[in-house]
């Protein structure tokens, strides 16, 4: 198929109903509001379903009862949205049915504001709502990225029975940016969907899809079971891009839009003779850890650069365990860090690194 | 004999003595020589004049769905009992 | 066996098969059983068993699906609405139906109900109004009723620091969405009865494709109201049918035998 001009929010839409996305349920939150609309028009277009909810608590439900009907439901949210959503996500992972989640993040904390930022790390890639459970993160830098990411979102989440968030940020919703969108995928019947789904109990035992397991020794099993899901998940799906870490002295790590700026002022930097290259993790659970510490072998300083206060900054250090000093650099707020700030800052750690203090 | 009678499940039976209050013939009683399994005074018929007619009031208050209800009737209205 | 006159024994009453065998945790006397059990009955009675998908709260009956013999889904507390209305849509010829408490439907999820309602969600709601919260051990609800004694009112509901009651069946009436809302009760065998039929008509309108139905029914809580069974029974019929008139509060004009109780 063709590259086509695509705003972000829109193309993440158009990317999910192609991949067979039989449902979405959302609320207004801006800077991803257009999704929503994209939705509104597209979904009763093709007969599927499109709801908008009373609130972010009520569409994250909308979305777990339709995904233990087992079809295939999404919903898309930014920050304060998201947070409304959290008791809702920890019940789907107790329930262990898939679902796909759009987080484009926003300045906060509270109400903030509509710019973008990278403040939502620790929120979903720890888990986000109460107890024990990790979603799969994937975060994009680029519209393409979003589109072949929310793809595979599905594909994971139905693999795995579990929740895959979209981690992205209010420019790359806002951008528009040449893309391919992929081919339209047929939706399932309903004699297609999963026999643990809620269908009716025709001719088989009832289905019961609850996250409750009163007994602590029962609850306990199902935990070690999502465990050992997140250990399959760990071991086999972990998504990175690596540029110039081959030789390089300083060791850029940033994720999506700061990913993309970093990769500006590392050309920029080679050009002015520094060796410097990019780690940039997509997976941000399964987080890269060995991929990593592999990469920064030879590196004598990580540079971390986020657009929140020091977020992924910290399983950096977890991954490196120490072996070469980390510094961070940071935009809050909804500011977006410019390409020579950056690049300033990788002239500083340069500086530092040639003369010794 | 009897036109009704009333079997109560002692696995379900809660002892809430609603059953007893509604019988309109005062035929249900609480049983005072044994408990259940869960260790309820269990609801038992006691009827020995034949006056159960099995108008199945008792088994429209009973929360637990502990009893169930027989009557006589012409062969063609009959449900069998196996049901 | 038929004796001489043509007479056969028969079976007149046994626990309805969209029930599951096992006993259940509820109090001796609880009027959840009784609810329970005419949703199974008209469950049954229609044929519907194998196409229905209920949705349970969190309450006494977070356990309810040990005890429905059907499919079922937890919902988080007071999301119950929102939970099956993403279930009926993605799935419309499936009978979804809620059965939430006090707590569940009023208070947390005040939000979700009035909008399912609004939307004319075509599912169906059992609304069970005990007055009061029973499996967190007695506090207040949205329903306790003025002057009421319960653990977070102890010396009885006071109008002015926690203000008055909310009627359900009032509020959720006046929504264009909403096809049929009755208030029945459960105190006794006769009210017993035009319950099972007002659930049998909210199953009815949903199968037509109605609207959003509901039918809210008064109940006990004889542990956490500090009486015995039947003494609970008689004070719903003393104390909450005055505070909540039993009747039909809105009859979408295609149901024909709406008469009021």
């Amino acid at each position: 198929m063709a590259k086509e001009l695509l705003k972000g929010n829109v193309a993440f839409a158009e990317a999910a109903i192609r991949a067979g996305c039989e449902a979405y349920f959302g609320y207004p939150i801006t800077p991803q509001t257009e999704a929503l609309e994209h939705m509104a028009a597209r979904m009763p277009e093709l007969g599927r379903v499109f709801l908008q909810a009373e609130s972010e608590v009520a569409a994250i439900n909308m979305v777990y009862g339709a995904a233990c009907a087992g079809v295939r439901v999404m919903s898309s949210s930014s920050s304060p949205g998201v947070s409304l959503m959290m008791e809702g996500l920890s019940y789907i992972a107790g329930s262990e049915v898939p679902v796909v989640l759009v987080d484009i993040m926003r300045g906060g904390p509270g109400l903030g504001n509509i710019a973008p930022s990278q403040g939502d790390y620790n929120q979903i890639v720890k888990g986000g709502g109460h107890g024990d459970y990790r979603p799969i993160v994937l975060a994009p830098a680029t519209v393409q990225e979003l589109i072949d990411l929310t793809v595979e979102a599905f594909n994971l989440a139905e693999k795995y029975r579990t929740i895959v968030v979209i981690l992205a940020d209010g420019s790359l919703g806002q951008m528009m940016e040449p893309a391919e969108l992929p081919p339209m995928k047929p939706v399932r019947t309903f004699e297609q969907r999963p026999d643990w789904a809620l269908t009716g109990a025709a001719g088989r035992d009832p289905n019961v899809i609850s996250s409750i397991y009163i007994d602590p020794n029962e609850e306990e099993v199902f935990n070690l079971k999502l465990v050992e899901k997140q250990k399959a998940i760990e071991a086999q799906e972990v998504r990175y891009k690596s540029l110039l870490m081959d030789d390089a002295e300083i060791g850029v790590v940033a994720f999506g839009t700061a990913g993309r700026i970093a990769q500006s002022s590392i050309r920029q930097a080679r050009d002015e003779g520094i060796r410097v290259g990019l780690f940039r993790p997509i997976s941000l659970y399964p987080f890269p850890f060995r991929e990593l510490r592999e990469a920064a072998e030879k590196a004598k300083r990580i540079l971390v650069v986020e657009m929140n206060g020091g977020q992924m900054v910290e399983d950096v250090r977890l991954a490196l365990e120490g072996t070469v000093p980390v510094d961070f650099y940071g935009r809050m707020g909804g500011v977006v860090p410019l390409p020579d700030e950056v690049l300033e800052q990788i002239r500083q750690v340069h500086h530092s690194l040639v003369e010794p203090a | 004999m009897a036109r009704g009678r009333i079997v109560v499940n002692e696995e379900l039976c809660k002892g809430c003595e609603l059953c007893l209050s509604v019988c309109p013939k005062s035929l249900i009683h609480m049983a005072t020589d044994r408990f259940t399994p869960k260790g309820y005074r269990p609801a038992e018929l006691v009827d020995p004049e034949g006056e159960c007619t099995g108008c199945a009031i008792c088994s429209t208050i009973c929360p637990e769905a502990a009893i169930t209800v027989y009557r006589w009737v012409p062969a063609k209205k009959a449900v069998p009992l196996g049901e | 066996m038929t004796d001489t006159e043509g007479m056969v024994e028969s079976l007149i009453y046994a626990k309805p098969r969209s029930l599951t065998p096992i006993g259940t945790h509820y109090c001796p006397g609880c009027t959840h059983g009784i609810a329970h059990r005419l949703i199974a009955e008209v469950i049954d009675e229609m044929g519907v068993r194998e196409k229905t998908i209920g949705v349970a709260p969190v309450g006494c009956a977070v356990f309810a699906y040990q005890y429905f013999n059907m499919d079922l889904a937890e919902a988080a507390h007071g999301r119950a609405p929102a939970m099956a209305t993403g279930l009926k849509r993605v799935s419309p010829d499936r009978i979804v139906f809620t059965y939430q408490g006090d707590g569940d439907l009023a208070s947390i999820g005040a939000a979700e109900i009035l909008h399912a309602a609004g939307r004319g969600e075509n599912i169906t709601v059992i609304f069970i109004n005990n007055a009061i919260y029973g499996m967190t051990g007695g506090q207040m609800a949205p329903t306790t009723l003025p002057g009421q004694r319960t653990t977070s009112t102890p010396v009885g509901r006071d109008i002015e620091m926690h203000g008055f009651p909310l009627k359900m069946c009032e509020i959720l009436s006046q929504l264009d969405g909403a096809a049929y809302i009755v208030r029945r009760s459960l105190h006794d065998p006769a009210n017993i009865r035009k319950a099972k039929k007002a659930i049998r008509q909210a199953f009815e309108v949903q199968s037509q494709g109605l609207g959003f139905s509901m039918v809210e029914l008064l109940s006990s809580c004889p542990t956490n109201w500090g009486v015995g069974p039947g003494d609970a029974l008689k004070w719903i019929e003393d104390h909450m049918v005055p505070v909540y008139p039993l009747g039909d509060y809105k009859l979408h004009p295609a149901i024909r035998n709406g008469k009021k109780s």
